[in-house]
């Protein structure tokens, strides 16, 4: 099971570290660092590195390395699956994940760590439970507990833990209730030099934020379900009831959490809101080369496609960029060699286009390979797999919530090969 | 600050306390030393504020192991505190003295712990349940004693699914130290009561469950399906790892299904899905998804094979992914998609990043060889990056390009040219190796060959072996083809090889062709362009037994190292080797090979030869191919044939593994698979003086036994004076003691006890003295010893301490063991599982030792060490020094393989120069003192 956790920022210091089991020296973290360095990108750092007497695994969130030590055989998965439930948890609780929350809420994290893992093996992971035992902190609360002397630890035995439904605290009251749910949609594609799909998916997600009173038990039914057959549940889901009636039912836990995610695989046609036509070349022996980038909207559904930014890692080669924008602005970082052009909304009567020369390392050979675009958008209003909501019914409490379904596509790993 | 602290802990307003508390845990929690407050912390303890009993629980955990004293005051708390009337209060108090890591407190936790155990409350139990792993942790032999086992394994059947998850979680976790042990023996019933707990509890207690239920063995088909029934709808979790661990399930549960079956269908189809739904999870979770669909495609292909375009790159995935996909396109890759996947695979070529661009590159070599229809196409994509003239993908396409000519001999020999334009821009060995065998190969055809062979052979000296060699051939080769024009080119790379040159292989390949040429040019024609065998399609693919294990263990560490644990789990002590469950059902005659029994399995495994690391070994031996399915090679040629093989075989074991062996980190295909078995008997017989083996040279006589020592003297243990040593014969270890009585009084009531220690080592008997031992009377016992007693890595490695009692009191003594105790009779390795694992096991690995002052010789070192279980699997003579070659397994199946160099150093004496490689290196110098303990006595 897990044996100590190591966090580590990016200059490489251990800022906090954590054992639940004996105390494993910080020196373990030496092979991490060596791994680090040899993979140069932070990136790049293997998630399973192992070591004479340990196996560390680690994930990279938000600049900072959550590194776990092992000594036995344990599903790395589970130990991942876990570092990332830690770093949700922080986020939850302190608003971002960052160096500074951690340190400036030390004794917190402590007693969460202390709560999520016990000898290694996870006690309590769910955010519902974990607020009943330590309350977040908050400016009002840290001012009453100072006059009161009362604590931020719970005084009672977190009842979720105990019940068939884990996830849901018990005596939730609210005077409006509510429940909202979001279905976003990010694509992830390839494009191709000459703008044809390579690959294209669509993955899903249904966020809700629940706050309703008592014990309510909701049904969510779509218009479309076929469309999701590849589906990962909260485990609040009844399985049985979607195999059989393709409908949601479901306890829902108390405040914001996923639903379901779902991936509409590559066999399904997916539609591609905006094509890219773009023309870079580097001329041999001359130290320059051009730039050209139009970004126009196709398949949008007659839906406004915004929010669109590029980023592209130019070649090494490349000293700097001299552009101009017909709309939005660019910049250009020479340090890591990666031009973002913020273009905002695409208005299909004045396409937005990026042109200029660019300026290579004199003496340096043409560069060899050819810069991705990286392109993200947003579309409001809009799940681009045609999925919909169609109705949400609850049982067993007697008022009416108030409901509502918004839907937004944006654009995931959508790579366009140039 | 300490001070002020200290100070403020002991202030009598409670928020003062509380506050200084959390500055102490602040200050702990990023490494500060504060055991210094121990005792003002531990006085904060009794108090009925929940959040600072909590902090205080906090601080002890950490510190109580360096003030075990200390911590003793707070037994009485918490013992007090598991009585307490709120259930978390009795959980938190129980869960904290558990991880209070101090013997002296474990005694007074058993109580309290056992009731906790049978708690009414749920949350207690599970959280005991936890415990009992912890408790188990620091002192197993009490948790045995006291029961706590047996209670855990009815909280299996309790009615609560999480205290179920949480008692298998435990289980398995003590399980891990006790391999032998039955603790998770599973039943038709309690298979029942972990499927129903399943859908309950909660994802982390589906792990556990789901892995504790894939070592069950279902009784049959029928059985298998209905647990692969209620497993299914756990790969609709929104956790990886449950997904994962649900997938091992059904795929080991699969291979009992009958093919026919409806619903062996259905599951593959729903076994996709999941496996492609990791691959949009974090990269550190496809890293891992990733590795463990590499095993998956490999065992089914019909699961994922529509699934390719999931495994394409983004430009900005992490360059371990990379890799990772890279590799599953190459094994998915079909007639179908080829055309996509070359697309791709071109498009990589371009990339940034080497390392992959070099994999691109070579994985379009591989789907040449793969999917023959693609052949042509993959060609010209590579002649297109071989004209990019950038000069690391230019060096990989040639590399790629001689293969693609071996599995296609006479088709593509027309891009030679473009190849022989590129000829100045290698600097690689393994391409100039592999451009010089294609000008070799081919020589008929390229009018300048001689030209370009001389142009290597101008810097001969200042190439890598590899080169040397491949130039040595390639050039014999071009003689014989034509003979007149070269002949003063051939002498001088003869000479060159057997006069210039220090390398022992280049010297009697050299020789071998001279002599060869010399003799007979006939027979030399017939053997050195004797037709080649085809090399296989697919390439580096798992061994299938190996693989069938893996299976087993999807989802753990072993899958993402694709080795089985016993080779890199620390002080792996016997792991139980899982494997697949037969297939009952009605098909079970109609079965593929992929069921076939193991054995069978190896035999039918094509040719596997190219991955990096063999090429060369598979190039030498292939000018004197092994008649696998070339034509009738004359008898002479066999057996010259047969010496060349042997050669090549043993420039892996002997030189420079740096350059044609280190290669390949992946798992190294056994060279057995390559020769054909019925070479055996002329290679054996023609051998004689290459190799001597030492087979039949000294029989069993047991291993050395040291005198016996005094390991206890009377003078510690009131008059109780106990001297030993240890044997081992024939298959059984034993401790040989005589006990004396130096005291006054007759002792009486002898028991033993051995402290947990590296290799499991325990009694297999009582210790049986039979009389009362009088004043001055000496009694001989053997006591007969085990490895399957609980393992905990001592140190040093062979240390063992021993408890005695006896009616007067218990005495402690510790001794070290001699690691030859351990050497099991099975340890000969075969001779090509030993090449295969020389090779396999890094470098890094490898220590050396010197014995200076033997008074042997080879053959009597040899005998002498057998006796011993160390076995020699081969002999060599080179310059005059004596190379033995020698395997051992120790009683936890680790292999050590040593090299032992006898020089002579003056007329009776010899230095040994012992190399040892092993996969668990802390164990060789241990190895090497028995070494040297077996010879100099």
């Amino acid at each position: 099971m897990i044996h100590s956790l190591f966090l580590i920022n990016c200059s490489g210091d251990i800022f906090l570290e954590k054992h639940w089991k004996s105390v494993v020296s910080q020196s373990v973290c030496d092979y991490f660092f060596e791994a680090q360095e040899k993979a140069i990108d932070v990136e790049n750092v293997p998630p399973v590195i192992s070591t004479p007497h340990h196996y560390l695994i680690s994930i990279y969130r938000d600049k900072i390395f959550f590194v776990s030590v092992i000594q036995t055989e344990v599903p790395p998965l589970f130990v991942i699956e876990f570092l990332h439930r830690v770093a949700d948890t922080f986020q939850d609780y302190f608003g971002e994940c960052s160096e500074t929350a951690i340190k400036d809420n030390v004794v917190i994290v402590y007693e969460l760590l202390e709560e999520m893992l016990d000898n290694g093996f996870p006690l309590a992971t769910e955010s519902n439970i974990l607020k009943e035992l330590i309350k977040p902190p908050t400016i009002l609360r840290s001012v009453v507990n100072s006059i009161t002397g009362s604590s931020n630890v719970g005084d009672t035995l977190p009842t979720g833990q105990l019940s068939n439904i884990p996830w849901r605290r018990a005596g939730v009251k609210y005077t409006n209730n509510e429940a909202y749910f979001d279905v976003i949609e990010e694509i992830d594609a390839i494009i191709d030099k000459s703008g044809s799909t390579v690959f294209a998916e669509i993955q899903g997600v249904i966020d809700s934020c629940i706050k309703l009173s008592g014990m309510p038990d909701l049904s969510l039914s779509f218009m479309n379900p076929r469309l999701l057959d590849d589906v990962s549940f909260h485990p609040c889901i009844r399985f049985k009831r979607w195999e059989s009636e393709r409908v949601l039912s479901f306890i829902p836990p108390d405040g914001n959490f996923r639903l379901i995610s779902y991936r509409v695989s590559s066999q399904n046609l997916v539609a591609i809101p905006v094509y890219v036509k773009h023309m870079i070349s580097f001329k041999e022996n001359s130290s320059s080369g051009r730039f050209d980038v139009t970004i126009g909207p196709k398949q949008n559904m007659g839906k406004t496609v915004e929010g669109v930014v590029m980023t592209v890692h130019m070649p090494k080669a490349v000293l700097n960029m001299n552009l101009t924008a017909t709309q939005g602005s660019y910049t250009f970082d020479p340090v890591i060699k990666v031009l973002t052009w913020d273009v905002g909304k695409i208005t299909p009567q004045k396409l937005p286009n990026l042109k200029g020369i660019v300026n290579l390392q004199s003496g340096a050979p043409k560069p060899e390979e050819n810069p991705s675009l990286n392109i993200q958008f947003k579309i409001q209003q809009l799940a681009i797999s045609g999925l919909k909501v169609n109705r949400l019914d609850m049982y067993g409490e007697k008022y009416k919530p108030f409901k509502g379904v918004k839907y937004i596509t944006k654009a995931g790993k959508f790579q366009v090969r140039t | 600050e300490i001070f002020e602290l200290k100070a403020e802990l002991n202030s009598d307003k409670k928020e003062k306390k509380k506050e200084a508390v959390k500055k102490v845990i602040a200050s702990m929690t990023v490494g500060k030393d504060v055991s210094a407050l121990f005792p003002d912390v531990v006085n904060c303890m009794q108090t009925d504020n929940l959040e600072l009993k909590k902090l205080v629980y906090l601080y002890l955990m950490n510190y109580a192991k360096s003030q075990p004293d200390m911590a003793i005051m707070a037994v009485n708390t918490f013992v007090k505190d598991c009585e307490d009337p709120n259930p978390l209060i009795r959980a938190l108090a129980v869960r904290t003295m558990g991880c209070i890591r101090v013997d002296k407190i474990t005694e007074y936790l058993c109580e309290p712990l056992r009731k906790c155990l049978k708690d009414e409350d749920p949350y207690v139990r599970k959280t005991a349940a936890v415990c009992v792993a912890k408790l188990h942790d620091i002192n197993a032999q009490l948790v045995e004693d006291q029961g706590f086992l047996d209670t855990l394994k009815d909280l299996i059947s309790d009615s609560n699914p999480m205290v179920v998850a949480n008692a298998v979680a435990a289980l398995s976790e003590i399980a891990e130290s006790h391999p032998s042990s039955n603790l998770l023996d599973l039943n038709p019933q309690s298979i029942n009561k972990l499927l129903t707990a399943l859908n309950e509890c909660t994802e982390w207690g589906q792990i556990f469950i789901l892995d504790c239920l894939a070592n069950y063995m279902p009784k049959d088909d029928r059985e298998a399906q209905s647990i692969c029934e209620r497993v299914t709808p756990r790969l609709s979790h929104a956790n990886s790892a449950v997904v994962l661990s649900a997938v091992k399930v059904l795929m080991k549960f699969m291979e009992m299904l009958s093919k026919d079956l409806d619903y062996y269908g259905t599951l593959l189809k729903k076994l996709a899905p999941p496996l492609v739904t990791l691959l949009s999870a974090e990269p550190e979770l496809q890293y891992v998804a990733l590795r463990n669909i590499n095993l998956i495609v490999q065992k089914r292909p019909e699961i994922l094979k529509h699934e390719m375009k999931v495994f394409f790159v983004k430009y900005n995935d992490p360059i371990y992914v990379k890799l990772e996909k890279l590799d599953i396109m190459i094994r998915l890759a079909s007639q179908a998609n080829i055309a996509q996947v070359l697309a791709e695979l071109k498009e990589y070529a371009t990339e940034v990043d080497v390392d992959f661009v070099r994999k691109a590159v070579r994985a379009i070599g591989r789907c040449a060889i793969k999917v023959e229809q693609s052949a042509e196409r993959c060609v010209s994509t590579l002649l297109d990056l071989i004209q990019t003239k950038v000069n690391y993908v230019v060096q990989e396409a040639i590399v790629v390009i001689k293969d693609i000519f071996r599995k296609y001999p006479n088709k593509y020999e027309s891009v030679i040219a473009t190849l022989c334009e590129n000829l100045d821009s290698l600097d690689e060995p393994e391409a100039r190796a592999a451009m010089i065998w294609i000008v070799g190969e081919y020589a008929e055809r390229i009018d300048n060959a001689d030209e370009l062979l001389e142009s290597f052979l101008e810097g001969f000296h200042d190439e890598s072996t590899q080169v040397q060699l491949q130039l040595l051939t390639a050039i014999v080769k071009l003689f014989l083809k034509k003979p007149t024009e070269t002949q003063e080119l051939v002498q001088q790379v003869l000479s060159l090889a057997t006069q210039d040159s220090d390398n022992p292989d280049l010297r009697d390949r050299g020789y071998i062709y001279w002599r060869l040429l010399s003799t007979d040019p006939v027979a030399a024609k017939e053997v050195v362009l004797a037709e080649k065998p085809l090399i296989s399609e697919e390439t580096d693919l798992i061994e299938p037994t190996l693989l069938d294990e893996l299976i087993c263990y999807i989802g753990t560490l072993a899958s993402v190292y694709h080795k089985p644990p016993s080779a890199f789990v620390e002080g792996s002590r016997g792991v139980v080797h899982k494997s697949l469950p037969p297939r009952t059902g009605s098909s079970e005659s109609a079965e593929s090979p992929d069921t076939a029994p193991s054995g069978v399995q190896a035999a039918e495994q094509p040719a596997v030869i190219p991955t990096q690391g063999d090429l060369l070994g598979d190039l030498l031996n292939l000018d004197l191919g092994p008649p696998v399915s070339g034509p009738p090679i004359a008898t002479s040629s066999v057996q010259m044939g047969a010496v060349d093989l042997l050669g090549g075989g043993l420039d892996s074991l002997m030189g420079d593994e740096s350059e044609g062996m280190g290669g390949s980190g992946s798992f190294a295909p056994a060279p057995s698979t390559a020769v054909p078995a019925n070479l055996g008997a002329p290679l054996g017989s023609g051998l004689g003086d290459l190799f001597d083996l030492t087979g039949g040279v000294g029989t069993l006589s047991g291993s050395y036994v040291a005198p016996k020592t005094v390991w206890l003297p009377a003078m510690k243990a009131k008059g109780l004076e106990i001297s030993g040593t240890f044997s081992r014969q024939v298959g059984s270890i034993s401790m040989d003691l005589v006990l004396t009585n130096k005291a006054l009084q007759v002792m009486s009531d002898f028991a033993i006890q051995f402290n947990r220690n590296s290799f499991g080592l325990a009694p297999a008997a009582p210790l049986q003295v039979h009389a009362p031992l009088a004043p001055n009377q000496s009694v001989e016992i053997s006591l007969p010893l085990n490895t399957v007693g609980s393992v905990m890595k001592m140190d040093p490695l062979n240390n063992l301490q021993v408890a005695v009692k006896n009616n007067i009191d218990v005495f402690y003594f510790s001794t070290l063991y001699p690691l030859h105790i351990l050497f099991v009779e099975d340890g000969k390795m075969e001779r090509q599982m030993f090449l295969a694992t020389w090779k396999d096991i890094p470098n890094e690995n490898e220590a050396q030792f010197q014995i200076k002052d033997c008074s042997l010789n080879a053959d009597a070192v040899s005998s002498k060490l057998q006796g011993s279980n160390i076995f020699t699997i081969a002999k060599r003579n080179v310059e005059g020094q004596d190379m033995l070659y020698q395997s051992l397994k120790l009683t936890n199946g680790i292999w050590v393989l040593a090299e032992l160099r006898i020089q002579p150093s003056n007329p009776s004496f010899t230095d040994l120069e012992l190399s040892l490689k092993c996969r668990a290196p802390e164990v060789s110098q241990y190895v090497y003192q028995a070494y040297e303990t077996i010879l100099k006595n």
